[in-house]
């Protein structure tokens, strides 16, 4: 069976002589691709002179399926997208579907969802961090940066009973309120994260070999990081200063007090050191919340029919059960008007939006997701110019490129 | 947010754009005709130096739509914090749009996904390839007559018979 290139027949012809360029395929079965990715090189000597990505791997319709699910059902979906940090996901689709149905959450749930979130940017950067210093040859920096994610994913089992794929977000609200036993998990945390911070500053930050490796490697200026509509950590370190948490604060970002942390170099270290600092930045949010939470309820209360009610209601009460089938079933579901909103939250990768469009029915007309990754990968032939062929892993490692995010 | 200034700004330029507000975000619909002027005016003058996302809708099965896809720029301005959404409507049966590359580098991926996935044309568009979909698809999937299950996903690979595969 004849297989077509991925990419046009004219970009790699070979009509004028250049002896010394030759092509080498990148992928998609890397351990260094991390994700299932794949790049066609184009080398002179060791020198990277052009590389063409080529993406679709991981491709499952998530937008396809999100027209065909409800808005509760779809949640399960997002999980899948940046499988590093699924709770960001939740938060950001729900975010959207409750700006459609204009439904404003309770201070709780608003709280919990902040300390989800940063949780979620923790145990994003640690891997991301991590694997920086493993594709550069620190494996023992990878070990110390994976460790506390254990913590985290039975902080969050405590949470929603899932440790990988949450679903932790409904419709107005949350899955179960926070426990007192979580409340616990997550102090505990707190108390012991920053410990792990320090260890990986002091085990690469002073290395020459990781210093040598990722210091003026892939260079991104601010005006190409603003041209190529880059957010998140990769713009701040490039010198753009947008955070979505400060410039339009949505839940209770408004209440906390935190930095923003910003580069100008623009390179891999630069990149490596903005989420470091964001990491200790997320600490102080989530300290902040979690001993300001507020009382109350977590989920909108029974006037709106959105919300699923309590298990044990459904189980032992007529009316628990009603309000339950008020929610779920396909004639009677959500109001939604027919609109269309775009909300978005400064995920770890950067701005993760859903565009959402709603026909009145109980699901989504169309459901548009904006995926960082999806962004940010395109920079890679821009950056990897004139680097070397084992620059590809420093920066490749750099940007965080989640696969399942950046094909959906 | 987008101020009333940049509206009034938006208004005086061009009179054929029609503005609507839904929960705080500004939307403009822009004829396709002038589609690239209104992007090129917002981006020199009115200063939205990001491209947040290029998307589509098929407006086929939608109550009360009247054209068939609809394409949707969402612009910030990193500044000071404003947002737009610019709307065109496009229609069968050779939907296309002007490219927005030569604006923002960052519309180069997102073109080839709205190609990939609904047909639109980007007239001067660099490199107008499938992106996440082989080459050898045909059909674009998310089209509202694409259904989710039954057609397309194998249809045009080549059948190897028992004795051909060896």
């Amino acid at each position: 069976m004849p297989l077509t290139p991925a990419f046009s027949p004219g970009d790699l012809s070979h009509d004028e002589p250049q002896p010394y360029v030759w092509t080498l395929n990148f992928g998609p079965q890397h351990p260094a691709t991390h994700t299932t990715l794949r790049l066609v090189l184009k080398l002179e000597g060791e020198t990277v002179i052009d590389a063409m990505p080529d993406i679709g791997y991981l491709h499952s319709g998530f937008e396809k399926i999100g027209e065909e699910l409800d808005y509760n059902q779809y949640v399960t979906v997002t999980d899948r997208m940046n499988y590093v940090s699924p709770m960001a996901n939740n938060v950001a689709w729900h975010l959207a579907v409750e700006k459609l149905m204009g439904i404003e959450v309770p201070p709780r749930c608003q709280y919990i969802r902040v300390i989800i979130s940063e949780l979620a940017r923790i145990s994003d950067h640690l891997v991301c961090n991590g694997a920086v210093g493993l594709d550069t040859g620190a494996f023992t920096h990878f070990i110390y940066a994976f460790n506390p994610r254990e913590q985290l994913y039975d902080i969050f089992e405590a949470l929603c009973g899932a440790r990988f794929t949450n679903s932790y977000t409904r419709v107005g609200g949350l899955m179960y309120d926070i426990s007192p036993k979580a409340i616990e998990m997550i102090r505990e945390f707190l108390d012991k994260i920053p410990k792990t911070f320090d260890d990986m500053e002091r085990l690469l930050n002073r290395n020459r070999i990781f210093i040598d490796r990722t210091k003026g490697v892939g260079v991104l200026t601010k005006a190409d990081a603003l041209d190529r509509g880059c957010s998140g950590p990769i713009a701040r370190a490039s010198g753009v200063t947008r955070d979505l948490r400060k410039d339009e604060p949505y839940l209770a970002y408004r209440d906390f007090d935190f930095d923003v942390c910003c580069a100008t170099e623009g390179d891999c270290l630069a990149r490596y050191m903005v989420r470091m600092g964001e990491m200790r930045e997320s600490v102080k949010i989530v300290r902040q919340a979690i001993e300001n939470l507020p009382a109350g309820p977590v989920n909108v209360g029974p006037g709106r029919r959105a919300i699923l009610p309590e298990k044990g209601a459904v189980f032992s009460t007529i009316e628990g059960l009603i309000s339950h089938f008020e929610v779920v079933m396909t004639n009677r579901g959500f109001e939604t008007p027919c609109e269309e909103v775009y909300a978005s939250v400064e995920a770890p990768n950067g701005e993760l939006g859903f565009y959402l469009v709603g026909d009145g029915s109980q699901r989504a007309y169309r459901a548009r997701c904006r995926p960082p990754s999806f962004i940010n990968f395109a920079l890679f032939p821009h950056l990897i110019r004139g680097h070397t062929l084992s620059d590809i892993v420093a920066v490749l490692g750099s940007l965080n490129i989640i696969a399942a995010e950046l094909d959906r | 947010m987008t101020t009333s200034q940049t509206i009034s700004e938006l208004k005086k330029a061009f009179p054929a754009l029609e503005f609507s507000e839904f929960r705080g975000e500004t939307r403009a619909v822009a004829p396709v005709e002038s589609l690239f002027d209104v992007l090129k005016d917002l981006k020199e003058r009115l200063d939205f130096d990001m491209l947040v996302d290029i998307t589509c809708v098929d407006y086929l099965r939608y109550p009360g739509a009247k054209d068939r896809f609809g394409l949707v720029y969402l612009l910030a301005n990193t500044e000071t914090a404003e947002r737009i959404t610019i709307r065109a409507f496009v229609n069968d049966p050779q939907p296309a749009v002007p490219s927005a590359v030569s604006l923002w580098e960052g519309a180069n991926w997102l073109e080839r996904e709205v190609w990939d996935m609904f047909g639109i044309r980007f007239e001067g568009h660099p490199d107008p390839r499938r992106i996440l979909l082989p080459d050898e698809f045909t059909a674009f999937p998310l089209r509202k007559d694409y259904p989710l299950q039954g057609r397309g996903e194998r249809h045009n690979f080549p059948v190897l018979t028992r004795a051909e595969s060896g």
